[in-house]
Parts: C-alpha cells; sequence; structure tokens
C-alpha cells in the first residue's frame, strides 16, 4: 500500500498488509469480537494459512512449531486470553528465544462493561513487564503500520517475542448499550 | 495404585516407555521431526539417542503437541511425531479437535498412558479409571486413533502411520517405570539445534 491507501485503509487491511509484507504467513487465532474483520480477511486471502485454536495456549504452541519449521507466525487473542498463557510464554517463548508475534484486542478498559475482563486486563503489562518482552499499546492509525512493521522485523532480528495491544483507541473496541 | 485401563484399552498389553521410544525411533528414516512432551516422555526420548531432528521440552506442560502440528504446517514435506503422556494431553485436549479440524497427513501424536503424574509423585490421571484417550480422540474427529495391543502392535501402527496417511493417534498403555535419564537444560541449545535438524539454520 502508498502511505496514502495505508491511512485511508481500515486498521486490519493494515495489519493484514503488514504481515504480509513481512512474510508471516501462519496466524491461528482464539475468536474476537473486535479482531473480527481482521479474522475475516485472512480467512478470505489465500497468503494465509489461519484458523481457530481452542486455547491461546495452544496457538503460542503452535507458533513455536512453526518459527523453528521455518515460517514466521502471528497469533490473535484477546486480553483475558492472554491470561492463559503466561506460563507458555514464560517456559517455552522466552527461553526458547521463539519471535511470536502476539496481537492482543484490549478489552477491560474505556468503557468496559464486564469487571472480570477489567481485572484480567490489569494483570497484562505487568506480566509483559516481568518477563521484559517488547510491547506496544497502538491508539493511533497513523502510527499503526510503522509499529507493527519495525517490531515484527526487530522480532526476528533478536529472536524475541513482542506483543501488539490493540486499544479500542484504534479499534473502536467492543461497544455495549448502557 | 492400581491402575485400571480406560475401557479401550482393556485388551491392551502394559508396556515400557523407553523400550517403545527405542521402537518408534528406530523406523525413523527420513529425518522425521520428533517433539517430546515435558518429564519421561522428553527423557526417554534424549536417552534414546539425540538426533538432530528431536526437540526436547522443557515447560509449557500439555503443548508437545501443538508444537509438533507447527512444525507440520511449516514443513509439509516432513513427517512429524509428538510424543506426549496422559497427564499433558489431559491438559490440553482441545488440541485434538484442532488437529482433526486441520487434518495434516505428516503428524502422528504417540500418547503413553501410564494412569499417572509420575513424575509428581505418581497421583492417578483420569486416564487411570474412565477417560479413553482413544476415545476421546475419536470423538474429537481423529478415525486414525487405536490402542496399541502390544509392542508388535504398536510397531505396524507407527508404521502405518510414517506414511503420511494421517493425522494419526496411537496410544499405548505403560507402566510405571521412570525415565532412564535426563534432558541438557538449555533451551536456545536445544532449539537451535533443531532449527539446524530441519534445515531452517545452518
Amino acid at each position: 500500500m502508498t502511505d496514502t491507501q495505508t491511512q485511508t485503509a481500515p486498521w486490519h487491511q493494515v495489519v493484514l498488509e503488514t504481515l504480509k509484507r513481512n512474510d508471516v504467513r501462519l496466524v491461528p487465532y482464539v475468536p474476537d469480537r473486535v479482531f473480527t474483520p481482521l479474522i475475516k480477511a485472512l480467512h478470505e486471502d489465500s497468503f494465509f494459512t489461519t484458523f481457530p485454536c481452542t486455547r491461546e495456549e495452544e496457538a503460542i504452541g503452535i507458533v513455536t512449531g512453526a518459527w523453528m519449521g521455518g515460517m514466521r507466525a502471528a497469533v490473535l487473542m484477546q486480553t483475558s486470553g492472554f491470561g492463559t498463557i503466561p506460563n507458555a510464554i514464560a517456559s517455552l517463548v522466552c527461553p526458547s528465544q521463539i519471535p511470536a508475534v502476539i496481537f492482543v484486542s484490549e478489552r477491560g478498559t474505556l468503557g468496559e462493561f464486564n469487571l472480570g475482563q477489567a481485572m484480567v486486563c490489569r494483570t497484562m503489562r505487568p506480566v509483559l513487564d516481568a518477563l521484559g518482552i517488547e510491547t506496544h499499546t497502538i491508539t493511533r492509525h497513523d502510527e499503526l503500520a510503522f509499529i507493527v512493521d519495525r517490531s515484527i522485523k526487530q522480532a526476528v532480528a533478536t529472536q524475541a517475542p513482542v506483543t501488539f495491544i490493540l486499544s479500542p483507541l484504534l479499534t473502536g473496541g467492543k461497544v455495549f448499550a448502557a | 495404585m492400581t491402575q485400571t485401563p480406560a475401557p479401550g484399552a482393556h485388551n491392551a498389553k502394559v508396556m515400557n516407555r523407553f523400550e517403545l521410544t527405542k521402537r518408534a525411533v528406530a523406523q525413523l528414516k527420513a529425518e522425521e521431526a520428533v517433539v517430546a512432551g515435558i518429564g519421561n516422555t522428553n527423557f526417554d526420548l534424549w536417552m534414546s539417542g539425540q538426533r538432530p531432528q528431536n526437540f526436547y521440552m522443557l515447560g509449557s506442560m500439555g503443548l508437545a503437541i501443538p508444537i509438533a502440528l507447527g512444525v507440520a504446517i511449516a514443513q509439509p514435506q516432513r513427517h512429524v511425531v509428538a510424543l506426549e503422556g496422559d497427564g499433558s494431553l489431559l491438559m490440553q485436549l482441545g488440541c485434538l479437535a484442532t488437529v482433526a479440524m486441520l487434518k495434516p497427513k505428516n503428524l502422528t501424536m504417540v500418547v503413553w498412558d501410564n494412569g499417572m503424574y509420575q513424575i509428581t509423585g505418581g497421583q492417578p490421571t483420569a486416564s487411570a479409571a474412565v477417560a479413553d484417550i482413544v476415545a476421546v480422540a475419536r470423538g474429537c474427529g481423529l478415525a486414525n486413533s487405536a490402542w496399541a495391543a502390544d509392542e508388535d502392535d504398536f510397531d505396524r501402527l507407527f508404521a502405518a502411520a510414517l506414511k503420511d496417511g494421517g493425522p494419526t493417534l496411537i496410544a499405548a498403555r505403560i507402566d510405571d517405570k521412570p525415565g532412564t535419564g535426563t534432558t541438557d537444560r538449555d533451551p536456545v541449545q536445544i532449539r537451535q539445534r533443531f532449527m539446524v535438524g530441519l534445515g531452517v539454520r545452518k
């Protein structure tokens, strides 16, 4: 895409094109409402192998195997899903130096209606900080392509995972009837 | 406690993990990848001979099959074998449904079922009394799932699985003998050797 196209394309198209540009072909996910247009677009593009997993941990294992087999991969999940994977990240991804690319659809903030989501959201950044994982909370459309593109390249070059937390400020988040 | 076999396994002989691991490895002639789960599964694979195509999972209990699935997707021309224990698989049963949905022809899953969490003190697993791993696998959609009746049957099932007709799951009842050694504990070295073994790194 040209810079102008990137500025006008919806966020999920920018993510898809950036994954493609970086040869990230495998995208296992656990579904999320906000990520639905991205997931749909990935399924419709034959460049990608994408499928749902039963748990986020499972997707982390698949991404790890794929990397070791020579295929770049990203995983999509929701905030609560991130809450289920610290052991897999701490005992597999980090010590094995796997450049897992993790996209998290951020729930639990900016208008959350589910207390459980709000609570689990508070565990996410401390866990990422404790493990020293490169993390970007993306709020602005004009920074999206740059951050994702550069950070995937960094993940591969430094053999380290990266997490992108896609804020409701970028995606619109999940809206509920008050 | 005495293991009562799961319903579908009542005729299966109780075998030994290290012996069966050696039998499986002896059949590998085409640089097949092997991903072994945490604990004794790993240890017996290590002691069977350290092939460059072996990956020894040191943590992340339950993820041997998902890791193997990832390798199988990335390298469809290479056969991939996951070795996993019953307790580990019970932690991540959903992966069987995912494998069944994707139908990778080049993936074989071997489950060592001793009916216990052996390395933590021999506490019983659900498969000791009620959960039938093969029935679970078939219920998930893995039609090529079977208990190995004895060593010869294991050899036959494993040989058939390696012909890329998968995905295949082979379950084996095993005794309570501990692992025969321990792996090195260097995750980076293990990962790097594996990638060299798979031709991804030089």
